[in-house]
């Protein structure tokens, strides 16, 4: 169904839009336009900061899925996640009933967390103050109770796949859990002083019978033949009946056809007390007994206490087809709700989904539900299962991958829409084997990180499935924030974390720049400790070392400073822009007064210095920086001196 | 986004049925909003929570028992930004905090150290780009000194009563600098402590002597976010981590029985026991050899799946919350 975005009007200004993970942003451009069509989506619609005026625009933010915003159903989201992981692990070696046991429990698991957040919500509806939010919270009850209707049916012909027998006993247990509208009626007769004499207490009589409590109704009957001597002797005959009416059993006591000929038995006894007017003066105990021999007119006269065209189908089978045969089903369910709706109503979409259950229509069935409900939640929870059990032939859609899979997906994309569910995607992704890593990849770069704890855990997830290229992209964006608010020792973690070598090199650039403007080293407690990861990019190995240096010439350790110094420049670990610097710290050193650098350093030394002043010479020939210049001299003649000191010192006899 | 403080109750022990097993469902008395998530958070006292927050903010709640009521008593904001106070992208998440009546000690992601005074309103120190990369965690080692664990793998002592913005000692991890993400103190023995990193791996240090710590184990397969010695009975010691699991670590090898919690103070009969080995207590965390000493591990989650991100521990009560949105509470840990 199209809906209009409330506030934005296609026909006064023209709209343009764009497409987001989960979300479709619309905006209103300058130009006026004529016509236009409706966009089309559940809408919940944030204005931006227009003050409606001709100039300004508004931003539209148009999202799909919104009850996953609903905070009481997030227990179901977390939950069923958790149900959904323990399935797609459990043995698959189990073979047989064991499995089908399993994968019954699987499914009732399922069908607690629905009714669990029945309760929630319940409680939500009651304690709420705003009418709309209670109006809101009592719909979202009445879906979760259609959910676990639908769930539950599906469970008892699909998953359990219930035989003649049990069948009908399952269908009995699932309409007395679903009709509970005359649940108030009955606790009021029950909790009376007299129920006898209560109004309604024929009508309580009846709901028992009507849903099978056999027990129950010869119970309250019991109180009435005390109340009323007169039809003592019909209420014997009544309860006897009820008593030895014959019910499939679950466990293998009776054979079908055994139960069939005992129920056939049955039947024709209650045929011949009805014929003989036994019960001709208590038109209550008649109808009941009608109601025994599955009269349809009967039945169909107690309407209002089925409210239900399902009910009204349980009950006739229960009366007329006990050993109903699970493809029977189909039948007699539709012409249950023909004759139950008798053309006043049509049907609702719940009907229709229920019906497409009778008729084992699988796929039909997820196909309505998909149409009804505004969640993914459900059928993809529902076709996981059905395809556990192995019921869903691979019906390829056109793009390729089957429908657990479409359906798992679409889910999935919708919870990484949310701030925090998004967690619970990953593993539905996981299980998507063809295009659950292009899905996932493309969704967790786009998670908003605004802490670091945040970022570690989508990188953790990064790692263990070997995304190597989101890891890096990751940790640059990570490490760009910590640069850009200047913490350098954040930026180079998360370097280390991505083995980045480019950006620990920019990092550590930023350092050498730092140093080169301000005379001294910032954060000394990162670069005096950076340990084996100095060697993850080459300047960080510079920095690292040429701290070293400082440390040594601070301790006076000076011939070991001067072959760290050296040493950075012959083997070519110093940039090139650095030499210069390198090669004035080297200024105090051959000014000392011992000797420090041999005369094969000095070489070196001079061989360096002329290959910079070359270098450089080439480039600035005429622009004559004096600064550059007299420190080039300086050195010139600082490295002469040294040499010739060295020359004589290892020249006489001690230096030998 | 609606993060909310909540204070629930788990009910009195006079509801322990047959087998004591019986616990009710932990009841919500009162919640409150909170701005950002939750980092970290401590109770200062009997009524009043610390609470850090992703915006910077720390706040001080204060719960009413009389009527069940949240409210909060005192707030300072921007107490962690980055660069400049006044721009709009400065907050910083606030990592970690500490409590010792009525001091408050809080870190961040900017690499700052707050020290807070419960009812004062600006802070009482400041040391700002105390470190150059994030600090996770922060404890106190002496009542005027803390440890703060970063993320380039340092273990740092500060005295808080110097006044300059140095720390006093810096330990680091001996390889490769992985972070570290939470740190805890022997409540006993001061000088051991124990730190765990983004790699998983337990580092138990004795800080007074050298600069590594003193054993590696290795835990988890993924970050652990937070360890505790058990405060009563430092023999044990917890751990949660990103990888699902919490684990249980014992170190009270024991020949007779194992040590009731109900004995304190070192009059128990392990104590002496181990004493007779010629095994004094002090060596159970720090002479490592989990093959020699027989530390029992245990992994206390049957199935896990998400997140375990924070876990507390008292008497026999544990309580830990996962990123499943649950939390489960332990009552009978010991038994």
């Amino acid at each position: 169904p199209s809906q209009v975005v409330p506030g934005a009007d296609p026909s006064a200004r023209q709209l343009c839009f764009a497409w987001g993970p989960a979300e479709v942003l619309v905006c209103e451009t300058l130009f006026g336009r004529r016509g236009g069509s409706p966009s089309r989506a559940r809408v919940r619609c944030v204005a931006g900061s227009g003050d409606g005026g001709q100039s300004s625009s508004r931003v539209f933010v148009v999202r799909k899925d919104q009850d996953i915003y609903i905070q009481t159903l997030r227990k179901l989201f977390n939950e069923s996640h958790g149900i959904f992981i323990g399935l797609q692990r459990s043995e698959e070696e189990l073979a047989g009933k064991s499995r089908k046991a399993q994968l019954v429990q699987v499914s009732k698991n399922y069908r607690s967390v629905i009714r669990a957040c029945m309760e929630d919500m319940h409680q939500a509806a009651i304690s709420a103050r705003d009418p709309a939010l209670q109006s809101q919270y009592s719909t979202q009850v009445s879906i979760l109770s259609a959910m676990e209707l639908i769930w539950n049916l599906c469970e008892i012909l699909f998953v359990e796949a219930a035989a003649a027998g049990p069948l009908l006993l399952r269908l009995l247990d699932w309409v007395r859990l679903h009709i509970c509208d005359v649940d108030n009626m009955v606790r009021e007769v029950l909790s009376s002083e007299n129920p006898s004499k209560h109004e309604l207490f024929w009508n309580v009589v009846d709901v028992f019978v009507l849903q099978g409590r056999m027990d129950e109704a010869r119970h309250l009957l019991s109180k009435e033949a005390s109340a009323n001597p007169t039809s003592v002797n019909m209420y014997k005959i009544l309860d006897d009946l009820m008593k030895k009416m014959p019910m499939p059993s679950l466990g293998n006591t009776q054979t079908l056809t055994e139960m069939e000929l005992k129920w056939q038995h049955w039947h024709e006894e209650c045929q011949r007390y009805l014929q003989d007017g036994t019960f001709a003066s208590n038109s209550h105990m008649e109808s009941i007994c009608k109601i025994l021999l599955g009269d349809e007119d009967a039945i169909l006269e107690k309407k209002e206490l089925m409210t239900t065209w399902y009910h009204f189908l349980v009950t006739r089978l229960l009366y007329s087809h006990p050993t109903v045969k699970p493809m029977e089903l189909r039948f007699y369910a539709q012409s249950s709700m023909d004759l139950f709706l008798g053309g006043e109503s049509s049907p609702e979409p719940l009907d229709t989904i229920l019906m497409a259950a009778f008729e084992f229509e699988m796929h039909q069935v997820i196909k309505e539900c998909s149409i009804a409900l505004s969640n993914w939640w459900f059928v993809a929870h529902l076709t996981d299962l059905l395809d556990h059990c192995k019921l869903l032939q691979s019906h390829n859609l056109y793009f390729g991958s089957n429908m657990r899979e479409f359906l798992l997906l679409e889910y999935a994309s919708g919870l990484f829409s949310h701030h925090s569910l998004w967690q619970l995607g990953v593993d539905y992704f996981d299980h998507c084997p063809e295009y659950g890593r292009v899905y996932l990849e493309l969704h967790i770069e786009r998670i908003p990180l605004n802490t670091e704890q945040k970022a570690l855990k989508v990188l953790r997830i990064c790692e263990q499935r070997q995304m190597h290229e989101q890891v890096r992209s990751i940790c640059k964006i990570m490490a760009m924030k910590a640069l850009r608010n200047n913490r350098l020792g954040s930026a180079l973690s998360w370097s280390i974390r991505a083995k980045d070598a480019a950006f620990a090199t920019l990092i550590s650039d930023r350092f050498l720049k730092d140093y080169c403007e301000r005379g001294c080293f910032s954060d000394l407690d990162l670069i005096d400790n950076l340990g084996p990861s100095m060697l993850l990019s080459d300047r960080l190995t510079f920095l690292g070392k040429y701290r070293e240096f400082h440390r040594l010439y601070g301790e006076k350790r000076f011939s070991e400073a001067a072959r760290l110094l050296l040493m950075l420049m012959t083997a070519h670990i110093a940039p090139c822009s650095f030499w210069m610097t390198l090669l004035t710290d080297a200024l105090p050193l051959l000014e000392q007064r011992e000797v420090v650098f041999s005369a094969e350093q000095t070489y070196e030394l001079m061989r360096c210095l002329e290959d910079l002043t070359a270098q450089k010479s080439d480039k600035q020939k005429f622009q004559g920086e004096d600064v550059e210049t007299v420190k080039v001299e300086m050195l010139r003649l600082a490295l002469a001196r040294n040499l010739a000191r060295v020359i004589v010192k290892e020249g006489t006899l001690e230096g030998s | 986004q609606d993060n909310r403080i909540s204070i629930w109750s788990v009910g009195d022990l006079g509801n322990a049925g047959v087998n004591g097993e019986y616990q009710g469902e932990p009841q919500l008395l009162c919640d409150i909003r909170h701005n950002g998530d939750v980092m970290d958070m401590q109770f200062l006292d009997q009524e009043r929570i610390v609470v850090a927050s992703s915006t910077g903010t720390v706040t001080v709640f204060r719960h009413h028992q009389n009527n069940q009521t949240l409210s909060a008593n005192h707030r300072w904001e921007k107490a962690h930004y980055h660069v400049d106070q006044d721009t709009s992208c400065g907050g910083a998440a606030c990592t970690g905090v500490v409590c010792n009546n009525p001091e408050i000690v809080t870190v961040g992601e900017d690499g700052r150290i707050n020290l807070f005074r419960a009812d004062q309103k600006d802070a009482v120190r400041t040391i700002d780009n105390a470190d150059s990369s994030t600090l996770h965690a922060v404890t106190f080692l002496r009542t005027t000194e803390i440890l703060t664990v970063n993320s380039i793998g340092q273990l740092k002592i500060w005295d808080l009563r110097q006044q300059r913005n140095e720390p006093s000692q810096i330990f680091s991890l001996t390889g490769d600098r992985v972070p570290l993400h939470c740190v805890d103190r022997h409540p006993n023995q001061q000088h051991i402590v124990a730190t765990g990193g983004q790699d998983g791996m337990l580092s138990i240090w004795d800080i007074r002597q050298g600069t590594i710590p003193v054993s590696l184990l290795n835990a988890h397969e993924a970050e652990m976010w937070e360890v505790h010695f058990h405060p009563s009975n430092p023999d044990h010691l917890f751990t949660c981590s990103e990888d699902g699991s919490l684990w249980h670590w014992d170190t009270s090898t024991d020949v007779s029985e194992k040590p009731s919690f109900l004995h304190q103070g070192g009059r128990s009969t392990t104590y002496f026991s181990h004493n007779t080995i010629n095994h004094s207590v002090v060596s159970a965390w720090l002479s490592n050899d989990p093959t020699k000493d027989r530390m029992e591990i245990t992994n206390l989650i049957p199935n896990q799946t998400l997140s375990v991100n924070s876990l507390d521990i008292l008497g026999p009560c544990l309580v830990y919350g996962t990123d499943a949105e649950a939390i489960y509470v332990n009552r009978q840990l010991f038994a």
